[in-house]
């Protein structure tokens, strides 16, 4: 007997009694159906937060100033200002993996326009920090040259602040007092959109690195060549952790730190921040998937159920098969195929209906859903797994009846 | 007897019952030739289709031998079994016993899918089987919707499917009317005119006078063994209407 003789035998058993077959189905088509839209959302949710981590730029590596230690107490990251502008001048000079090295500072402010104010992150950056951080303008333009070095007083918004203090007015050509010192708009940031947390990268104003030392935050003059953070941007992402051990390099030398002593700032990678964020949901996605097929594995006892009633009820026929020249092995293949291909017509229905919940999640309740190839064939596959395992008990049965008291079965 | 097509010796078949064993068929000794056409005649109980299982190969003997066709079954195995089940055995069942989801035309081909034989002779070979029973137009019907005797008349068709050389027919006429029990008897004179050795189980000594020899049972023994006086000719329709 072919297999293919096999299923055709089968879909005419299952086609006899097809409400039997469908009730049968449905544990199979609820069990997938969970499966796939489950692991769609939690897709959709992972693939929202990496893509909004992955908006920092995958390729930057931030330098924050290091810790310090005050009577025995450590102090928190960027207690003391150990960066410079030397040491940002040192990384573009020694490392050739590279692109961008800028240098910037961080307060906090108060921007007032016209009768409305805002509080809001001043941001005083070298030159190419658009550049590096990938963002673009929504209108107006970037600093000059001359800006940069002159501490121009002129300042670019994000589009959070920009809302605050104009409305749906463009900002461009306005005048800002930051911290009581006017300054001219000359752009307007595009949206970054949130990062988790609630962290809005919007919400900002960006100055020169030198017009906000100098002109807002008033740093002394012992630390003036001081910077906040470095960001650098490598060429090439396959380089990222190469420069990163570089950076290390070259800032140990630059502040002279001896072989025992601790380095005095930290390196970020943001795409190893990106992998762990990953990871962590991948193994939200995997529970989440393991709890919906525990359905599955109920489907697929109904499965069992429902072949071990029908091997009963034909026990008649599995005589008349064997009278006629089955072997034992045809009749454990005929069971199997019957309750793979039940399984199996379950799962592709339970298919359907999972890509089908999780479109109407996503229209519904604006969660996206990312519905992998990978999980369709995973749910597919598994629950042709549930019939042939499920089916292997009433297989086993139906081959070893004895011809003719199954002959004689009423 | 040499070329006997069936020989069996001390052939004995014992169940466990009850916590006794109970002897269904008691050293069994018979040699049936190549185109006979044998009644097996005894009351109920006296072992007779406890015999027909054994030479239709469903049962194994507790004890003795039993030779088909020259192979000596003992050794076989479960596989073995079905296969010569399969190459040189059709079974027609008192009860019918067709598969009833599926078409006249899918009941013929079954010992067929088993036996081997590709999709496509299975189809046209089946369709001459239930040419030559004078049903093709039944072919697609279900065997629900046929009468008794067509039922039979398709069984007998499966039974040839594989063109075997014995055909084991179990009380074949109990569930049908005189007039359709002798079209039945008819088919299967002519089958064994065709040179098909046929052994058919029956307690009725009406329809045991169609064939050749009669063998009687009692109490799992053989009591008699005599070849019937003027077989009686059955006049059938159904060749007429197969012409």
């Amino acid at each position: 007997m072919s297999t293919l003789d096999a299923v055709i035998g089968a879909l005419a058993t299952l086609r006899a009694n097809p409400l039997r077959s469908l009730l049968t189905m449905l544990g199979i088509i609820i069990g997938v159906a969970a499966v796939m839209a489950v692991v769609a959302v939690a897709s959709g949710a992972r693939a929202l937060v990496v893509g909004k981590i992955g908006n920092l730029g995958s390729n930057l590596l931030v330098i924050s100033s290091g810790t310090i230690t005050a009577g025995g107490l450590k102090l928190t990251t960027g207690s003391a200002m150990t960066l410079s502008e030397e040491d940002a001048r040192a990384l573009r000079r020694d490392i050739a993996a590279v692109e961008y090295v800028v240098p910037i500072v961080r307060g906090v402010v108060r921007l007032v326009h016209d009768d409305r104010n805002w509080s809001t992150a001043l941001v005083g950056v070298g030159s190419d920090y658009l550049a590096a951080e990938d963002w673009s303008l929504a209108s107006g333009r970037g600093f000059s040259a001359s800006e940069m070095q002159s501490a121009a007083k002129v300042a670019l918004l994000g589009q959070t602040a920009a809302r605050r203090l104009f409305g749906d007015l463009d900002p461009v050509g306005a005048v800002v007092r930051i911290e009581r010192v006017p300054f001219t708009v000359i752009g307007l940031l595009s949206s970054k959109g949130q990062i988790k947390g609630g962290d809005d990268q919007d919400d900002i104003i960006v100055t020169p690195l030198v017009t906000a030392k100098t002109r807002v935050l008033g740093v002394s003059v012992a630390a003036a060549r001081a910077v906040g953070n470095i960001v650098v941007k490598v060429r090439d992402d396959r380089d990222v952790a190469a420069a990163a051990q570089r950076v290390h390099t070259v800032l140990r030398r630059q502040h002279r730190l001896g072989p025992q002593a601790d380095d005095d700032f930290v390196v970020k990678n943001l795409a190893e921040l990106v992998e762990v964020r990953q990871s962590a949901y991948r193994a939200l996605t995997l529970l989440l998937g393991a709890l919906a097929a525990v359905s599955l594995v109920v489907g697929g006892i109904g499965v069992m159920n429902i072949m071990l009633v029908s091997v009963t009820e034909r026990t008649r026929e599995i005589g008349i098969r064997v009278a006629v020249g089955a072997r034992r092995r045809d009749i454990l293949r005929q069971v199997l195929v019957e309750s793979v291909t039940l399984a199996l017509a379950g799962g592709v229905v339970g298919l359907l209906l999972g890509a089908a919940t999780s479109a109407a999640i996503a229209h519904f309740a604006g969660w996206p859903t990312v519905i992998s190839p990978d999980g369709m064939v995973l749910a597919v596959g598994c629950s042709a797994a549930v019939g042939l395992l499920f089916g292997l008990y009433p297989a086993a049965r139906a081959a070893a009846l004895d011809p003719i008291e199954a002959l004689r079965y009423a | 007897m040499a070329d006997a097509l069936i020989e069996t010796v001390g052939l004995c078949k014992s169940y466990r019952a009850g916590g006794g064993e109970v002897a269904a068929v008691r050293d069994v000794s018979i040699a049936i030739a190549p185109g006979e056409f044998v009644a097996i005649m005894g009351p109920s109980g006296s072992g007779k289709s406890t015999f027909m299982n054994l030479l239709g190969c469903l049962d194994r003997p507790s004890a003795g031998r039993y030779r088909l066709d020259g192979l000596d079954l003992q050794r076989f195995s479960a596989d073995e079994l079905a296969a010569v089940r399969s190459r040189k055995i059709g079974f027609v069942f008192q009860m019918f016993n067709l598969l009833p989801q599926v078409s006249v035309l899918a009941n013929v081909e079954l010992p067929m899918v088993y036996g081997g034989t590709p999709r496509h002779d299975r189809h046209a070979r089946a369709a001459a089987l239930v040419e030559r029973v004078g049903l093709s137009h039944r072919i697609r019907h279900r065997p629900t919707q046929l009468s008794g005797g067509e039922q039979q008349r398709i069984a007998i068709a499966r039974a040839l499917a594989n063109d075997p050389i014995l055909l084991l027919a179990d009380e074949p006429t109990g569930m049908l009317d005189s007039a359709t029990a002798a079209e039945v008897m008819a088919i299967f004179q002519q089958l064994n005119r065709q040179g098909i050795t046929i052994v058919l189980v029956t307690h009725e000594p009406d329809v045991a006078r169609f064939a050749r020899r009669a063998v009687f049972f009692r109490d799992g023994r053989v009591v008699d063994d005599h070849p019937v006086d003027r077989p009686l000719q059955a006049l059938a329709r159904s060749q007429e209407d197969a012409a």
